[in-house]
């Protein structure tokens, strides 16, 4: 039997588990970049679409409402940088201001319908009982309907345009929100100082909101990013059917309708680019959720 | 086991009259009745008369309860109603349209299937080579592309690759026959939708099925496997993609059933007359009976599957049969 004698790593002192809170947010960054590439590369692609969206009538070269009926179907080149569509319009600048609306409806659906998932779900965690009963159930049941049939079956009663697309994406998205976190915080409400707020006689609702909800956060963070991903492609997909965004509002799904099979072989482009910009955006956005979820969460990797 | 079959059974239950009423309420909230939408259809005048009369006839001025209740029993009994639009019954309308829709289904599950478990297990295997990054880059490319725009974008490549091979460019048919009575038109038509559904399908698929047989390598029982000198392909084949394709079973049950939602826009990019065109032009016409039909259907889909799913998985794995 042989003693055997530790090697250099285990002599060395142990490494300081909260070095991380104590780091600069600027630090942060750059480990982040540093660690996750991919990630990085993704964030950047969300920022120059949010941009872009944001900066639309300074960045489009044209009116993207513009006919230019001498200059119809055009192949990308110098003046119309990615051509023109069957109505003369420029391809580049319409993209441009499609990034406005794919923004809009991505980010506002996620966020609004992530934030109600997150309060429901903290909430039918923390009081247990019937009210997370019933709450499962009804959970159940809006689980039931895959997300573009809940969204159309919404846009039937309400109608098409921007804000009814924003709500329609929003109501799917919150009980997929709701139940991942509810899980999370169901481990949340096991901890003690849960008990200890009760205890000092704190409001339900300031446990729930300030003491739950921030506990929460990093799965929640990550399934967002996931959200605004699902509710670009859901945006596309309803405006491709003509039941979301309307003209005159640029959309990058409204781009694909029509134009792709009469133009195939005189004018792919039209269909080619709307499509790339939709792929860009969600690729974008997925590879940051990864690289995010990665960072907060080493044990959740590769899932 | 068949406790447990029998417990899944009735926990379905509540679900299925839980969305009949959630759809019930949404088309409630649609201005206008149904009545006011068949007569009044294209501006002409109403006739009030005749409008209270059809009222009376759907009992629409009995209290709501009653009428959930007759609206649910009416489905129980397979009657759902009558077109607003076509005038057909609802049945005949999603029966003459269901076939397309659930070749396309099968036929994209058995290419996920076929594609994603394969791919996903050599990727675990070579962890981090070439291999795996390529796959790895497929699948997330896979989930990040509409697949209808990648059903557009095969129709512009076939519609090309044959104009600039044969000159004359050639679609795929629309008109669906069924393989029985001309399997070559039925592949025609059905292939590119299958192709572009079952890559979104077999991304997801790809990727779980990765993770799980990643996590799988790592247990112990693997290193005893290998310890004990098994070979490799017992080890892999036995013991770690038996245990790793467990959740993958479940997700494939589950996106089967989202699967019907993809359709609804690929077969609108195709020119197929499944449901999920139908779906879309029920929405367009403000076809309410027929809205609330499909929603139901797709849901009660959803139900079953995830029922089957269940089941399938406790017999799978005794830990859950048993708990």
């Amino acid at each position: 039997m042989t003693v055997t004698t530790p090697d250099r790593a285990t002599l060395a002192p142990p490494k300081d588990e909260t070095a991380d809170l104590h780091r600069s947010p600027w630090r942060k960054v750059r480990d982040f970049i540093r660690r996750q590439p991919l990630g990085t590369v993704g964030l950047v692609i969300v920022i120059i679409m949010f941009l872009a969206g944001a900066l639309s009538p300074w960045i489009a070269p044209f009116d993207p409402e513009e006919n230019d009926f001498t200059a119809m179907m055009q192949a990308p080149g110098v003046l119309h940088w990615l051509g023109t569509d069957q109505l003369g319009r420029d391809i580049f600048s319409r993209l441009v201001y499609g990034a406005r609306t794919a923004m809009l409806v991505g980010f506002s659906a996620a966020i609004v319908g992530g934030l109600i998932g997150l309060v429901l779900g903290v909430a039918s965690a923390y009081f247990g009982g019937w009210f997370d009963l019933v709450f499962q159930r009804v959970l159940d049941v809006l689980m039931a309907f895959p997300l573009i049939i809940l969204a159309l079956a919404v846009v039937a009663v309400f109608g098409t345009g921007v804000f009814n697309v924003i709500v329609a994406i929003t109501i799917p998205l919150i009980p997929r929100c709701a139940r991942v976190v509810r899980a999370s915080a169901l481990a949340v409400r096991e901890i003690p100082y849960v008990d200890a707020a009760r205890a000092l006689g704190f409001s339900h609702a300031r446990i729930v909101l300030r003491h739950m909800v921030p506990n929460v956060v990093a799965p929640f963070l990550i399934l967002l990013s996931a959200f605004v991903g699902q509710a670009i492609l859901a945006e596309a997909s309803l405006s491709y059917l003509g039941l979301g965004v309307q003209e005159p509002v640029p959309a990058w799904g409204l781009m694909l309708q029509g134009g792709a099979e009469e133009y195939a072989t005189t004018a792919p482009w039209i269909a080619v680019f709307p499509g790339l910009a939709i792929v860009m955006a969600v690729l974008g956005i997925s590879l940051f959720g990864d690289a995010l979820r990665d960072a907060i969460d080493p044990k959740l990797r590769d899932r | 086991m068949y406790r447990y079959v029998v417990t899944r059974l009735l926990l379905a239950i509540p679900t299925l009259v839980g969305a009949a009423a959630l759809v019930f309420i949404l088309m409630r909230l649609i201005p206008g009745d149904v009545c006011v939408i068949r007569m009044g259809s294209g501006g002409a005048h109403v006739n009030e008369a005749a409008v209270e009369a059809c009222r009376m006839k759907l009992g629409l001025h009995d209290p709501l309860p009653l009428q959930f209740g007759r609206f649910l029993w009416n489905y129980f009994t397979f009657d759902f109603g009558t077109s607003m639009w076509s005038g057909n019954p609802v049945v005949v309308e999603i029966g003459k349209r269901l076939p397309v829709s659930l070749q396309i289904a099968v036929m994209a599950t058995l290419i996920a299937i076929l594609l994603a478990i394969p791919l996903g297990t050599i990727s675990a295997l070579k962890e981090n080579t070439w291999l795996d990054h390529i796959v790895r880059v497929l699948a997330i490319a896979g989930i990040a592309t509409p697949s209808f725009w990648l059903g557009i974008m095969s129709l512009v490549l076939v519609l090309d690759v044959t104009y600039y091979t044969t000159g004359k460019a050639w679609m795929p048919p629309i008109d669906y026959v069924s393989f029985w009575s001309d399997p070559l038109r039925n592949l025609s038509i059905v292939a590119l939708p299958a192709i572009t559904v079952g890559y979104r399908y077999s991304a997801v698929t790809m990727r779980l099925t990765r993770s799980a047989m990643l996590e799988v390598l790592r247990e112990d029982y693997i290193r005893t496997a290998r310890a004990k000198g098994l070979i490799e392909k017992i080890i892999i084949n036995r013991h770690a993609l038996k245990n790793a394709l467990l959740p993958v079973v479940t997700l494939i049950g589950i996106e089967f059933a989202f699967l019907i939602g993809g359709l609804v826009v690929t077969e609108q990019v195709f020119n197929l007359n499944g449901i999920g065109r139908l779906f879309v032009q029920a929405v367009q016409n403000q076809d309410n009976v027929l809205t609330q039909a499909l929603v139901m259907l797709v849901v009660a889909i959803f139900v079953i599957t995830n029922l089957v799913v269940d089941v399938l998985y406790a017999w799978l794995d005794p830990r859950i049969r048993y708990s």
